[in-house]
């Protein structure tokens, strides 16, 4: 008893050297087919190099190309060597010139022992598999591909398009279910000849001749027809990314392939010395008998490969570096993680900073984009990642500000004040940000005004001015656009109530206890407020984000609110 | 693109390799070892002004990752770096005293020679103090990563050009001949890059770092670019444009995913900012040979002379590229 190796080979004629000589020298007979495009010379000299050895045939060479039938015409001349040469053969292996075997051969050979009628071979029907380059699945049996699909994609493409407009569908022959998998398969001797041997196999042939990738669905779809035993996986380890290509095997993923327990991996650099030196080392040695029982285990490995998948075709949000800066709108999310933005809170509010920071577990940070710089928490001048306070080095590109700060501190909440006095740049970017929790009061910005003493004349053209910005960013959170979770009071209504409201605010940047809030920060006074509008409208401002004042505001309430909270929630 | 934009792009990258031929005759060969060559041999391309101080780890660098031959034009080197280069077995050299600046800041000259050498090889170009860190590469050579970019049909690799500083004054620890620079200067900024992109060429232009931090604060659009793409399968269409930063055809300068995604690249440790650096900058501000009329240098003049410390508190030790991958300065990509 015992397992057969037919081995397709195109380059690294070395290596494939060293994999023929391990295989047959373990007492696995190897039929070669080498690919036409190697030279006549290269070719003898890999022919002599393995003379030695009795078990090792060469059969008829032809041209290979990816994606062809040639490469299953290959195949079957030397399974069909294979088969008439080695009677003693009972399983046949497809495997190429880099398919390295990573497991004792005496263990691979008493694991098949035990599933001596099993045909390991992937195979699933078009529904079901996900892995469809260029969006054909079922089409690959219906359409015609004359054009290389490496050579001539363009041709390729356009044929597809055309057949799809007119509608062309190829006749499935009788009894066939096209099935696809892993090209690479472990057959029992009964399956395989009878695939061979199959009465319609010219119709078959004919057949597949024009299906698109007929490597990856020949043998899976009529081993569906003859086998009596799948089993639906491929003992190839063989890990393919988002483009179709086979992932490599480097000197460092020695220890994960050992601890995978598989019996075969493709593919392996050629020059992976390390790996080719530990695995082909002389493992005849006694095996334990326990070890034959263990099943591949690639767990780890395809956790690894999807992962290089997703950051390949997702990436990291938040993230823009020299290798990923995506188009506006395709950023999936523009910040890294969450962060809150407060408007007007530090103008009503007296040491709302101080009092921030002891009530959320969070970085407060003053105004980030005030005119003077950065203010960042704590006062330095350089915070996390080495990001500058300086003002004109931040406005010269205030997203990448904002992007950074929030890259930069991935894992902590970031808090921090805007308003219309700050650089207006990134409004649009908050405003279009899903991580942009923002909270507005509107119309605060005259607090300040009102508290700077100035005769009402002198402020007009500011607080017209501050207005107007203040409404274009509103315009922007508010707009058909915007993906910030986003809550608006005017200042009539937030003076109203603000414990209710700054408990919102607290709750959802993260309360340091689970307490209600109890105390509030100071109010600044605003006694003679409304007067302070009427005054603004009388030089012919007409102040209107704060809200309706009423001219007699109650005052008081909100100072019985902050001593009793309104708890209710 | 449209048509007339595609001409005048093919117009300027005729007018690159032009320019590129009428320089070669600046260039006079001292040793030339090209016939060494090998088809599938990966070159790398330099141009050196006194820098031997510099020349042994760089080539050991290289070479350890394999490099195969040096292509190096000499910059009217005094130092003894140019007999230093000469003797190596797998270097050729070129020297012209030629201006530096009108063959647009080297580019002409190393142009010729990629035309010329280049074509078909994977060709690296880096300066003397640009040191490549690519993922995995402590663990895998060079040419795994060609051998990939080429199984995926990539033709060039992007990378972000990282200023590396010591702590504290630049010269207070002396740089010794053959030494790791990195043992030096050990720190850098880690996210204050600021990436905008150049709709001519379609590559990224990258800004910040600590040069832009200390020296360029308060003129951040003169701070140099940091993107840098130094490694490309040549073919004698190709031309660099400016420096390393942007290539024609466009394409090459596709290093980066526009969808979101991430594809693989690396950094370019910048071992400038050691002891060397003050007389360096001293000496090319008198020479007035280098970009934008070497303001770069003017303003580190204007630094380094109070003593300027690039350090500061959230400064990033430097550990391995891992660490660098993981604060998002390069990527695997899909490299696993």
């Amino acid at each position: 008893m015992s397992l057969g190796i037919v081995m397709l080979v195109h380059d690294a004629l070395d290596r494939a050297r060293q994999l023929v000589r391990h295989w047959a020298t373990n007492g696995c007979p190897v039929v070669i087919h080498v690919d036409d495009n190697v030279t006549p010379d290269d070719f003898a000299g890999f022919v002599a190099s393995l003379s030695d050895l009795d078990n090792v045939r060469f059969c008829d060479r032809q041209r290979c190309e990816w994606g062809t039938w040639s490469l299953v015409a290959a195949s079957q001349t030397a399974s069909e060597q294979m088969l008439k040469a080695f009677p003693y053969v009972r399983h046949v292996m497809l495997a190429s010139g880099s398919c390295l075997p990573l497991r004792p051969i005496p263990e691979m050979l008493a694991y098949l022992n035990r599933h001596a009628q099993t045909d390991f071979i992937e195979s699933a029907t078009t529904e079901d598999v996900p892995w469809t380059i260029g969006g054909l699945d079922i089409e690959r049996f219906t359409l015609r591909f004359p054009f290389s699909w490496k050579r001539h994609r363009r041709l390729f493409d356009r044929y597809v398009k055309l057949q799809r407009w007119m509608g062309t569908k190829r006749k499935i022959p009788e009894g066939l279910v096209p099935h696809l998998g892993s090209q690479w398969w472990c057959l029992s001797r009964n399956t395989l000849s009878a695939i061979l041997n199959d009465a319609n196999r010219s119709t078959y042939d004919a057949y597949f001749r024009r299906v698109w990738i007929p490597d990856e669905s020949y043998y899976q779809t009529l081993a569906r027809r003859h086998s009596s035993q799948i089993e639906s996986r491929s003992l190839t380890l063989s890990k393919f990314d988002f483009q179709g290509k086979p992932h490599v095997f480097y000197d460092d993923h020695l220890q994960l392939l050992r601890r995978s327990d598989c019996f075969v991996a493709r593919k392996a650099w050629p020059y992976a010395d390390k790996l080719y030196d530990s695995f082909l080392s002389n493992q005849g040695g006694a095996t334990a008998a326990s070890a034959t029982l263990i099943d591949p285990s690639p767990g780890k490995i395809d956790r690894i490969f999807t992962k290089a998948i997703k950051r390949r075709t997702k990436g990291r949000p938040g993230l823009y570096m020299s290798s990923r800066f995506p188009r506006e709108g395709h950023e999936k999310d523009v910040t890294a993680a969450r962060y809150t933005v407060l408007e007007g809170f530090a103008d009503i509010f007296e040491d709302f900073d101080e009092w921030l920071a002891d009530t959320v577990s969070a970085r407060v940070h003053g105004h980030l984009f005030a005119p003077g710089g950065a203010q960042f928490a704590g006062g330095g001048d350089v915070f996390f990642g080495a990001l500058s306070d300086a003002a004109m080095l931040r406005d010269y590109n205030a997203k990448a500000f904002l992007t950074n700060l929030v890259w930069n501190t991935r894992g902590e909440r970031q808090c921090f004040h805007f308003g219309p006095r700050d650089n207006q740049e990134v409004s649009w970017v908050m405003a279009k940000d899903p991580n942009a929790r923002v909270y507005v009061v509107s119309g605060a910005w005259a607090v300040k005004l009102f508290h700077s003493n100035r005769a009402p004349a002198d402020l007009r053209r500011q607080a017209a001015r501050l207005q107007q910005i203040e409404n274009a960013h509103l315009n922007a959170l508010r707009s058909s656009y915007a993906r910030a979770r986003t809550h608006i009071w005017s200042l009539a209504d937030f003076v109203l109530n603000p414990a209710d409201l700054l408990q919102t605010v607290v709750d959802d940047t993260g309360p340091r206890t689970g307490v209600p809030l109890t105390n509030l920060p100071k109010m600044r006074p605003l006694d003679g407020f409304p007067e302070f509008l009427q005054n603004l409208r009388n030089q012919g401002m007409h102040p209107y984000l704060m809200g309706d004042f009423p001219s007699d505001l109650d005052l008081v309430a909100t100072a019985q609110t902050r001593q009793h909270p309104n708890m209710v929630r | 693109m449209g048509v007339w934009t595609s001409y005048r792009l093919r117009l300027k990258r005729q007018q690159c390799h032009l320019r590129a031929l009428r320089k070669r005759r600046q260039l006079a060969a001292v040793t030339d070892r090209t016939e060494a060559i090998r088809a599938d041999d990966i070159l790398a391309f330099s141009t050196i002004r006194n820098e031997h101080i510099r020349l042994p780890y760089f080539l050991d660098y290289y070479r350890t990752l394999g490099v195969n031959h040096f292509l190096i034009v000499d910059n009217g080197s005094d130092d003894g770096g140019r007999e230093y280069l000469a003797e190596q077995p797998d270097v050729s050299l070129w020297t012209t005293t030629a201006s530096y600046k009108s063959a647009n800041f080297g580019v002409h000259w190393i142009g010729w020679l990629q035309r010329k050498y280049a074509d078909g090889h994977w060709a690296l170009t880096v300066d003397p103090d640009e040191l490549l860190v690519y993922p995995f590469h402590d663990t895998r050579p060079l040419r795994a990563l060609t051998d990939w970019l080429d199984t995926c049909q990539i033709r060039s690799f992007g990378t972000l050009l990282l200023d590396m500083y010591p702590k504290g004054v630049l010269d207070a620890q002396p740089y010794a001949a053959g030494q790791d620079p990195f043992e030096i200067a050990n720190w850098f900024d880690s996210g204050n890059y600021s990436i905008t992109k150049n709709p001519k060429y379609g590559n990224l232009w990258i800004q910040g770092g600590p040069r832009a931090r200390v020296f360029f604060h308060d003129k951040p659009i003169k701070a140099p670019a940091l993107n840098k793409i130094p490694l490309v399968k040549w073919s004698k269409r190709y031309a660099y444009v400016s420096s390393t930063h942007a290539l024609l055809p466009r394409g090459l300068n596709l290093v980066y995913d526009q969808w979101g995604g991430e594809k693989a690249s690396g950094c370019l440790l910048h071992a400038k900012f050691l002891d060397t650096f003050s007389a360096k900058s001293a000496e090319e501000l008198e020479r007035g040979q280098h970009y934008a009329n070497s303001y770069e240098y003017r303003a580190y003049h204007r630094g380094t002379k109070e003593d300027t410390d690039l350090w500061c508190d959230w400064s990033e030790k430097y550990l391995n590229w891992r660490q660098l991958e993981a604060l998002g300065l390069m990527s695997k990509g899909n490299w696993a």
